[in-house]
């Protein structure tokens, strides 16, 4: 055996296989907003924009973007690149792709939409020039379009001369493409770095290097994606060498990853967000239980009592096994809208005990805390743990954990009083968040939706729309970080930690950690 | 033989009409998919067209009759997940896990039954007490402990077989079949183990038992004092009569392989139909699993019906018209 390792080392392979923790619904690339899905999406098609592994916004299809106005976006379009089909990448292509979006019947969550809805005009007055209209300021659109717009080609479908006018259909005539067409690859047509050679769910996928590529051509001349949810088969899959590459094997494994000099691993700290949410609207809430009757989320001193309660830096430790970086503020640190460096949250019993006698609960309270037990890393044992510290300055809370798909239609009906949730700042800003999670519920606005605390502020709300409408990056991220303070300060949600997401492949390769979680073939580098 | 094949499709469709209610509604009941489908970023206008768009806004029993309606002209449903018939999606999976379970149960066949008429015929000695102590770790071992420990020793450590996963497959009428080619071998040997062992320890039981019985019945002190070769003796007088109760087995095992191998197919990340079961529960995919359940009835009731018509190869006295 050491033989063949030795023949490997001297010529390595030009295929490689990923055992995947999550499988891609679809290999249409506007069909679940997933970041599986999208990831995959991200091997075969391109986006105007893209974002490197630090999430940070970087040219694609197009080579430059400005504002020409606050609600108007200029793009300055890659020349010479081709689809796989052989047909050139131009404008058209892109107001196409805007049109398909507005247009597709088979999308299972409209995510795809969020952006392109808010256009009201594309014009291309050349091939290579794309102008963007939308309804009202859209600071975010460049890095909207990096996550949201994969760009697919217009001669997919048969059309006469294309314009924005998705009602009317844009000047396609015939049907516009459905998720089964993109599954079977008939039309599978891109211009990424890889070519879909077949997408059978369950199965995998198999994917070839794209030889026209218009960027760095990857290593690899095949790739083979395998889905393999189970943590203890993909690592058992990698030590026997049936995978090059896995994603997230589990923590507690990685002992033996380390252990043995034929593997490694890298750990990147994500975005991901785990905190809990205290009910702060109703009084009083169904899972909490004090002398008085009365709801003690609603007191700040309590939720600052409970935010001190935890010891954030213990718990990852030696729940997360170190792959997690304890949460201070909502976002990792220095990310756009984020407190450059933010203050520690001290572990300080002492006090906390203290803030619930002012508050007027020398006797402390009884609390249910509500969790998942399979949707992020470890969730019922850090739930478990947090419960602890809150009993140990005098909040009894039990613990109820139960699995995603029970427990997400149920926080959605607000029948928690704390419940724990996770969330990736995926734009890289602050602003998705604050306008989801923290701004006061307003539906039509989109404002609030996972808001089931019900905090509201309107004075947070005026700082963080403004901040979020300004077009000025300097501008907004100033706008931004106040609101970041002044939600930090009235802790609508406490936070846990940041989940790192980890992959562990054979020696001899090398992987650039994303913080979007993605796992890219063209990232698997061969070491020298 | 055809009004006994007539009467068993009527009652299937009874069976079927019956599983049917009963899924549906057990799935309605567990929980809402919109959330899992739909991101946290959808505002609430979208929400609402998405659960228009799925019917979910319907009352339960509208959503019943409407799937009833469709399922007779051959629609079971379309994937909330996959945006695809759910039917497709399962018929996908079906190659390989076919392939999985005839392995293992050729493995049951070939391995169960010579060891069970050993076991049988030495039931005083050694060799047959053995085999049956043997037989009884085969089944009392949990099932994802033994396959754990195949991974272990067969692909961590002595690097012979893969782990996990389907190996490469050569498509014939559309088919993509992994049994015609080395790697396919290579992986499918594995979880075939792991699923046969249990069943090879349950036919090697049940065939030496009955082996044990047959020997001291008068048919078969006949047969010797006749002076029939053993060998005779064995095949046509012994296996014959002790046959049936190890096809009804076999057969029932047929189709709970087929149905539910899951926890063989999850721990060697095998692409079959289990796995897309335990996936579509985790993700609420409703129409899927009522598909699929729908469809596994469908298949224990055909390969009850092959049972009861090898009984009557078997022993020509059993009357199938009769078998009511």
């Amino acid at each position: 055996m050491s033989a063949g390792l030795a023949g490997v080392a001297q010529a390595q392979p030009t295929s490689l296989t990923i055992a995947l923790a999550a499988e891609p619904t679809a290999a249409d690339p506007h069909y679940h907003k997933m970041t599986a899905n999208d990831a995959f999406s991200a091997h075969v098609y391109d986006s105007l924009v893209a974002r490197n592994a630090k999430m940070e916004l970087v040219p694609s299809l197009a080579l430059s973007w400005k504002n020409l106005d606050d609600q108007t976006w200029e793009f300055k379009l890659r020349p010479g690149v081709k689809f796989s089909n052989g047909q050139p990448f131009t404008s058209q292509d892109v107001l196409f792709t805007i049109c398909r979006t507005l247009n597709n019947e088979t999308n299972v969550s409209q995510s795809y939409m969020d952006t392109t809805k808010r256009i009201t005009d594309v014009k291309t007055p050349d091939d290579l020039t794309v102008i963007i209209k939308t309804e009202e300021p859209l600071p975010l659109l460049p890095a909207e379009m990096a996550r949201n717009l994969p760009i697919i080609s217009a001669s997919i479908v048969q059309h006469g001369k294309l314009q924005f006018a998705p009602k009317t259909g844009c000047g396609v005539t015939s049907a516009w493409p459905t998720v089964t067409d993109f599954n079977s690859g008939k039309l599978a047509i891109g211009t990424g770095p890889f070519l879909m050679k077949s997408y059978v769910k369950g199965t995998g996928i198999q994917l070839e290097r794209n030889e026209h590529y218009w960027g760095e051509k990857p290593h690899w001349k095949t790739v083979k994606m395998v889905p393999v949810p189970s943590a203890g088969p993909r690592l058992t899959g990698l030590l026997s060498g049936d995978y090059d590459v896995i994603e997230n094997p589990a923590a507690r494994d990685l002992a033996r990853v380390k252990e043995n000099p034929k593997f490694a691993f890298v750990a990147t700290p994500s975005t991901r967000l785990v905190f809990l949410q205290p009910d702060i609207a109703r009084n009083p809430s169904p899972f909490v239980k004090s002398a008085d009757g009365k709801n003690p989320l609603q007191d700040l001193r309590v939720r600052k009592a409970m935010n001190m309660a935890i010891d954030r830096k213990a718990i990852v430790q030696r729940i997360m096994d170190g792959m997690a970086t304890p949460a201070f503020q909502y976002m990792p640190d220095g990310m756009f809208g984020a407190l450059p460096k933010a203050p520690e949250i001290k572990f300080d019993p002492e006090g906390a005990k203290k803030l619930l006698a002012e508050a007027g609960y020398p006797n402390g309270f009884e609390l249910t805390l509500s969790s998942t037990n399979d949707r992020y890393v470890n969730d019922s044992q850090v739930a478990q743990a947090v419960a602890q510290y809150f009993t140990r300055v005098g909040i009894k809370t039990s613990v109820d954990a139960m699995t995603a798909s029970i427990y997400f239609p149920k926080r959605a009906k607000r029948e928690f009083s704390l419940p724990m949730g996770g969330w990736p700042a995926e734009t890289g800003e602050a602003s998705a968040l604050f306008q989801l999670w923290i701004a006061s519920l307003d539906s039509p606005k989109g404002q609030g939706t996972s808001n089931y605390g019900g905090y509201t502020n309107p004075e947070f709300d005026k700082v963080y729309l403004a901040a979020a409408n300004t077009v000025d990056a300097a501008k907004r991220k100033k706008g931004l970080e106040a609101a970041t303070q002044m939600a930090l300060d009235a802790v609508p949600l406490i936070p846990l930690h940041f989940e790192s997401s980890i992959w562990a492949f054979r020696k001899g390769l090398t992987y650039e950690g994303r913080r979007d979680q993605y796992t890219l073939a063209t990232s698997v580098k061969v070491k020298n | 033989m055809l009004v006994f094949i007539l009467r068993r499709l009527v009652q299937s469709l009874f069976v079927l009409l019956a599983v049917s209610v009963v899924v549906f509604f057990a799935v309605y009941a567990v929980g809402d998919p919109i959330e899992l489908l739909v991101s946290p970023e959808a505002s609430v206008a979208d929400r609402q067209a998405m659960i228009e768009r799925l019917g979910l806004d319907l009352p339960v029993w509208l959503q019943y009759t409407g799937f009833l309606t469709r399922a007779l002209h051959g629609d079971l449903g379309t994937s909330f997940v996959h945006g695809i018939p759910a039917i497709e999606l399962i018929v996908q999976r079906i190659p390989a896990t076919m392939e999985l379970v005839f392995v293992a149960i050729s493995l049951t066949i070939i391995i169960g039954i010579p060891l069970g008429l050993i076991a049988g015929l030495k039931n005083d000695k050694p060799t047959g007490r053995g085999l049956m102590a043997g037989s009884v770790l085969g089944f009392s071992l949990p099932n994802f402990w033994q396959g754990m420990v195949l991974i272990l020793c067969f692909a961590v450590w002595l690097h012979w077989l893969p782990a996990a996963g389907r190996g490469d497959t050569v498509t014939v009428l559309g088919v993509p079949l992994s049994l015609l080619t080395a790697d396919g071998w290579s992986h499918v040997m594995l979880p075939a183990i792991n699923l046969s062992l249990a069943n090879i320890a349950l036919v090697l039981r049940l065939t030496a038992t009955g082996v044990v019985d047959a020997k001291t019945q008068e048919y078969v002190k006949f047969a010797r004092a006749k002076g029939l070769r053993p060998r005779r003796i064995l095949t046509r007088h012994i296996l014959r009569n002790i046959l049936i109760p190890v096809v009804t087995v076999i057969g029932m095992e047929f189709g709970s392989l087929i149905a539910y191998s899951t926890i063989t197919e999850t721990v060697f990340a095998w692409p079959g139909m289990g796995k897309l079961l335990i996936d579509s529960i985790y993700q609420l995919d409703r129409p899927v699993v009522v598909a699929y359940v729908m469809l596994v009835t469908f298949i224990f009731v055909m390969i009850n019906m092959l049972v009861d018509m090898l009984y009557a190869a078997l022993d020509p006295r059993v009357q199938l018209q009769a078998s009511e």
